[in-house]
């Protein structure tokens, strides 16, 4: 931005004329300090992800060999009956868990910025399960929801004898029974996220809307979450990622049962590369996943610096 | 003085063949209770002959999750000393990336295509002439293991075979028994299917399928009857919530099952149990139909290793686990059927022993972890999870997608 705003005036569009073949090597160090992330993004995120493309075209098995079957591996993918579950798995558990997370990580952090005594306990309480990795979080709602030791039977032994909820048992339901414990371990970290966005905002805004009588709510959802935008630019992103690499959750909960019930896409390439020797056949199903994230991003990522660009 | 003498033979061992004890990591997925105590002789075998310290490297889980870690851990430059892996199909590609050590010098010196038995199992360690694994023990999935006392407490005898073993079902569910006990791992369901694929449609319909890849079979009428068997064994399975095969085996062992189909390695579970064949459990071969058991098993690995200590000990640890006193020590513990024909078992019981005949008969066909690759025994794996855990799934739905399985296997 700054440069940009220099080229403007006509003092420095002139010193850039007479310094135009050093263009290249101005801000030196800033440029040789930034050239092993440089290299590092190139060769690890760019270059993989290339290898692994053109691999997906391959029949690699156990190890990578580069004898090309066209769209062989792809047009297996879209057969499977269990690569198709894993993406409807996904979408619901990714529309219900990122509306859940901004639901109530905004609700939580509002309540909590209403300058409400013991905030710091509750806080802490909510943060709390972030602090777990999901595989101990997949375990502890294994448990609580197991129909023989968890609320089922708890709520049976009240009297409510006819009571049922077992979704980790039932197939229809069971990517719910996921998505619980998802939100629960995710969404303290986005009320964090969310607080410290609301803190952020200038408390004459809130003195302004106070004297126009607008209420509360109305100040929030007009005024605030407008404000908020970049707060939740990256809430967004944190929990799309945390949505597509969904695996270890699953693996600890359910391991993708009752049969193939709440199978993920990330757990059918991670089986397919290393369980069933077919790396090809992971590799296509992760460049699956790559396009599905790339599809929603890059209109994203027009609008908003294509938007910039224009304004 | 004693120290001095030791430091002697020591230096002995060392100019006489440049080996010194070296730790050996071997991994397995050997964790239930009979299978610990029997890779338990593995070790103290290796501890006490050799100079060689045995590491264990146990990796919990089933083969399914072992089998990714061990296979990274070599592929990324990390080799263990030793590792158990299925013989068949699954090392193929370490073997041709000459990743695995070598043996044919042992294998020759003490002459193992002489002693083991059947010759199949060695085969099956052989790529282009060499031999890269040792074999330790014959499993088979061809059993099905029936409690006497769930039997008894649904007034029903014992059954002799499949057929009344289904006819029984009704009586155990009125008991409060859960006919079938099934864990959900797909390993197991798979297994389970390719037990009743051998009773049901004969051996000829399964080896045109799982050798010969014939598509049509699998798409045919006697295939067809064994699905159907299937989705009436899901039936009776459907109560059984257990995950692992040792608790569905337990649910056997307790009485609170009737009958559960799972290979040999069962009967360690029995053994640990303190319970007797034939007369707290008794095992049928073939599910009592066709007496004939596959010959898959486990055996043993040597990732190729730089250091020229560990492959003196990796090359000791082989023809040691082939050898006859480990052999039977091993395999009683383990309930399999020991890789050599001159041991003497006579420890062995009922179950051991029907093996051992069917075995010395030659009623044996391959395991499917020797005809089938490991892509294509993952697809099936998932077709069976998916089928064994839907009753919606159709049986003709399931054969379809079986068969075009089978069409692309290779």
């Amino acid at each position: 931005m700054a440069i940009a705003d220099d080229a403007q005036s006509p003092s420095a569009v002139q010193r850039e004329r007479t310094q135009r073949p050093n263009r290249l090597f101005k801000n030196m160090t800033a440029k040789i300090a930034s050239i092993p992330m440089v290299a590092t993004a190139l060769v690890i995120f760019v270059g993989c992800t290339v290898w692994t493309i053109v691999h997906s075209f391959t029949n690699s098995r156990l190890l990578p060999r580069l004898e090309f079957v066209g769209f062989e591996q792809y047009e297996r993918l879209w057969e499977t009956r269990r690569w198709l579950v894993s993406i409807e798995n996904l979408a619901i558990y990714g529309v219900c868990s990122l509306i859940l997370s901004f639901v109530i990580g905004f609700t939580l952090a509002a309540l909590l910025d209403r300058k409400i005594r013991g905030e710091a306990v509750f806080r802490t309480i909510f943060l709390y399960p972030f602090a777990l990795s999901f595989i101990v979080t997949g375990l502890v709602w294994q448990w609580i929801l197991n129909p023989q030791f968890g609320i089922q039977s708890v709520v049976q032994r009240w009297g409510w004898e006819s009571f049922a909820f077992d979704p980790l048992n039932n197939a229809d339901i069971v990517i719910y029974g996921i998505l619980i414990a998802g939100i629960w371990q995710g969404s303290g970290f986005i009320m964090v996220l969310m607080l410290a966005g609301l803190r952020g905002i200038d408390e004459d805004i809130w003195k302004a809307s106070r004297v126009d009588g607008i209420p509360v709510w109305k100040t929030y959802v007009v005024v605030i979450i407008p404000m908020m935008r970049p707060v939740f630019i990256t809430a967004l992103v944190i929990i799309t990622s945390g949505i597509i690499k969904v695996y270890d959750l699953v693996v600890a909960q359910t391991s993708g049962g009752p049969g193939i019930a709440s199978e993920v896409p990330a757990k059918y390439v991670i089986e397919k590369m290393f369980q069933s020797q077919n790396l090809a056949q992971g590799f296509a199903a992760s460049t699956m996943m790559l396009l599905s994230v790339l599809i929603v991003l890059i209109p994203w990522a027009y609008l908003e610096f294509g938007g910039k660009k224009r304004g | 003085m004693k120290s001095i003498a030791r430091l002697m033979a020591a230096s002995a061992i060392v100019s006489a063949s440049g080996a010194m004890a070296a730790d050996l990591e071997v991994t397995h997925w050997w964790t239930s209770g009979g299978e610990a105590a029997a890779v338990a002789e593995f070790a103290k075998a290796f501890d006490e002959k050799t100079d060689h310290n045995w590491v264990d490297g146990a990796i919990a889980g089933s083969g399914g999750t072992a089998r990714p870690i061990i296979i990274s851990r070599i592929l990324g430059g990390d080799p263990m000393g030793a590792t158990q892996l299925n013989h068949g199909r699954q090392a193929e590609e370490l073997i041709e990336a000459g990743l695995l050590l070598d043996l044919t010098d042992v294998a020759e010196a003490e002459g193992w295509r002489d002693i083991i038995h059947p010759v199949s199992l060695l085969d099956s360690c052989t790529v282009d002439g060499r031999v890269y694994c040792a074999p330790v023990n014959i499993h088979s999935w061809q059993w099905i293991w029936l409690s006497h006392q769930a039997f008894a407490d649904a007034g029903t005898d014992v059954p002799a075979n499949w057929d009344e073993f289904v006819a029984a079902a009704p009586a155990l569910e009125a008991a409060g028994k859960i006919p079938l006990a099934m864990g959900q791992q797909p390993w197991q369901s798979s297994g389970a299917f390719g037990v009743m694929t051998v009773a049901i449609a004969g051996l000829d319909a399964w080896s045109a399928v799982n050798i010969d890849k014939n598509a049509d079979v699998a798409a045919g009428p006697e295939y067809a009857k064994v699905f159907e068997a299937a989705a009436n064994a899901r039936q009776l399975a459907a109560n059984s919530n257990v995950q692992d095969w040792n608790q569905a085996t337990n649910l056997v062992i307790t009485g609170q099952a009737g009958a559960q189909i799972m290979g040999d390695w069962a009967q360690g579970e029995f053994q640990v149990a303190g319970q007797v064949a034939g007369e707290d459990y008794t095992c049928l071969p073939g599910l009592g139909v066709n007496e004939v058991i596959s010959t898959g098993g486990d055996a043993f690995y040597f990732p190729v290793n730089g250091d020229a200590d560990v492959t003196a000990a990796q090359k000791e640890l082989a023809s040691l686990l082939v050898s006859k006193e480990v052999q039977v020590a091993f395999n009683l513990k383990k309930g399999s059927l020991p890789i050599r024909g001159d041991v003497d078992l006579d420890a062995a019981n009922d179950c051991m022993k029907k093996g051992l005949e069917i075995l010395a008969n030659g009623a044996i066909l391959p395991d499917g972890n020797q005809t089938l690759s490991p892509d294509t025994s993952g697809q099936i794996e998932d077709l069976m999870v998916e089928f064994w855990n839907d009753p919606s799934y159709s049986a003709a739905d399931a054969q379809a997608a079986y068969a075009k399985i089978i069409s692309r296997a290779d």
